[in-house]
């Protein structure tokens, strides 16, 4: 039959009936996606595409603007035989340098970064918590007695073990630990308890990293001259 | 102004619709959205994205759009970057002479230095607090963890990016700085030495430092950086799009009222192959 039409036909195979196989189902309300939801979606051409392109252009436009004000710093040219008082590496890396000020080389600068670095790589492998329960949610009694003692002893290895104790550190050790306690008792302690008893350990951890590196970068940039003495920068200025 | 939108709109179809365009775009003007879907199926660089994007994730107040900045600032550091090369010699003295003229000599010179500094400046401050977000939001968790590794390699990358390029204007500021590095890596039990001779091409910082930090500057690292970027940006389509936190529906439609319109149409055919 199909040999004398001029187009393909559908024909049933010999074997339909001993085998039937189902080719494929056609629905009606089914999603790529591999989580489907019921959340509105737009399409990427236009609705994402344009926000990017206002992303880049309100961007390039606040560049420019400082760009047209602010000069970027060029000094004379480079000589080895004159070092300035202090040398100061960019504001990005001087929470670095101000750890030179209490740990040999070896330990500010190659085993400290290695750790960070390492540590922020490994977070998502680390997460035993992934619910994000909060720090003092289970017999918080024995959780504070737990976490005072390892904030103090994190604390002394900061206070003891560099040249002089670091206390940008060791100070923001503290600053967290009290923090994270207000959540141990949030009925007593108001908004902030509320706050602080949703926080898990991974969160009291991160913001014990993002303060420290915030201290130590401002310290370097605007409390150090030279010597790496310790400056105020409304009485001494920037170095 | 209505019949203005609509004579642009004709004279791009005219010029899209022939030959020669159709070669190049196989899919007409983007008006229906079979041909906005096609944008992002055949274009090369668009295909990165998903075709369809959740609603809420689009919103600034979701991401503040700090991984959008951070791409937009490496843009603007290339295009800047490569104009700075048209003037500038890795080798002592010119190296600085170099920056003498692009201030003084070279139209618009300073105002495209200064543009690629600050945006420097800014691109360190940006994935920093795109990373900071991210950890908030918990997107590093499964199934995301290797985005987010990628992201980190992507922060140092930009550190290395950064530092590299301190070095290039060979002035005071470059050259001190850079040597507090170099003295940082020369304290690495056993392989210091060595890796402080690789760095500087020598024992001190010299002319051969500045070349392999050049090299480092406009060619390695930048060819990481996009590599990982676009991985990176790719990702995020494949693990299912951004983490949100979950929603209610009520949510849903406070958003919606926002004067949003809702294609009607579906993205492809809804055809799911079973067994």
């Amino acid at each position: 039959m199909s040999e004398s039409a001029s187009t393909f036909a559908a024909v049933k195979g010999e074997d339909s009936q001993r085998d039937p196989v189902r080719l494929l189902v056609v629905q009606g309300e089914a999603r790529p996606p591999v989580d489907a939801t019921t959340e509105p979606m737009v399409m990427t051409v236009p609705h994402l595409l344009l926000r990017e392109l206002i992303t880049l252009l309100a961007a390039s436009l606040a560049l420019v603007l400082i760009s047209l004000i602010f000069n970027a710093p060029l000094e004379e040219i480079a000589n080895p035989e004159k070092t300035p008082n202090p040398a100061k590496a960019p504001w990005y890396f001087l929470g670095l340098q101000e750890l030179l000020h209490y740990y040999p080389p070896v330990i500010a600068g190659v085993i400290i970064p290695t750790l960070v670095i390492f540590a922020l790589i490994i977070v998502p492998y680390f997460d035993v918590n992934l619910k994000r329960k909060s720090l003092f949610e289970a017999n918080s009694g024995r959780t504070m007695a737990y976490w005072w003692t390892a904030m103090i002893l994190v604390s002394l290895l900061f206070l003891l073990s560099g040249k002089h104790p670091v206390w940008p550190i060791a100070g923001c050790v503290w600053a967290v630990a009290l923090l994270a306690s207000f959540g141990a008792a949030p009925k007593t302690w108001g908004a902030l308890g509320r706050w602080s008893a949703k926080k898990s350990l991974a969160y009291w951890v991160f913001y014990w990293f993002l303060l420290t590196t915030t201290a130590l970068t401002i310290i370097g940039t605007l409390f150090r001259g030279p010597g790496w003495s310790l400056t105020l920068p409304w009485r001494d200025g920037i170095y | 102004m209505r019949a203005v939108t609509q004579y642009a709109r004709s004279l791009l179809a005219r010029l899209t619709d022939n030959k020669v365009g159709r070669s190049m775009i196989r899919h007409g003007w983007a008006e229906t959205n079979r041909n906005r879907s096609l944008v992002v199926f055949s274009n090369f660089f668009l295909h990165i994205h998903p075709v369809k994007v959740r609603l809420r994730a689009i919103a600034f107040s979701q991401t503040y759009y700090l991984g959008g900045l951070s791409a937009v600032t490496a843009i603007l550091l290339t295009v800047t970057g490569l104009f700075l090369m048209f003037y500038y010699r890795p080798a002592v003295p010119q190296a600085y002479h170099d920056m003498k003229d692009l201030e003084f000599a070279v139209s618009a010179g300073i105002f495209i230095r200064n543009l690629h500094r600050w945006a420097a400046h800014a691109m360190v401050a940006l994935v920093f607090l795109h990373m900071i977000r991210v950890f908030f939001a918990g997107a590093y968790r499964p199934p995301r963890e290797f985005n987010w590794v990628i992201g980190v390699l992507l922060f140092v990358v930009t550190l290395l990016l950064s530092y590299t390029g301190y070095l290039l204007p060979w002035d005071q500021l470059a050259y001190w700085a850079v040597t507090v590095g170099t003295n940082m890596a020369d304290a690495t039990p056993v392989i210091g030495p060595k890796i402080k001779f690789l760095m500087l091409g020598g024992n001190a910082l010299s002319e051969n430092a500045l070349l392999r930090f050049y090299v480092l500057h406009c060619i390695l690292l930048p060819a990481v950086l996009y590599m990982l970027v676009a991985i990176h940006i790719w990702r995020i389509r494949k693990d299912g799009g951004i983490l949100l936190p979950p929603a209610s529906e009520h949510d849903y439609e406070k958003r919606s009222g926002k004067g949003y319109r809702f294609e009607a149409g579906r993205a492809v055919p809804d055809l799911e192959v079973k067994e």
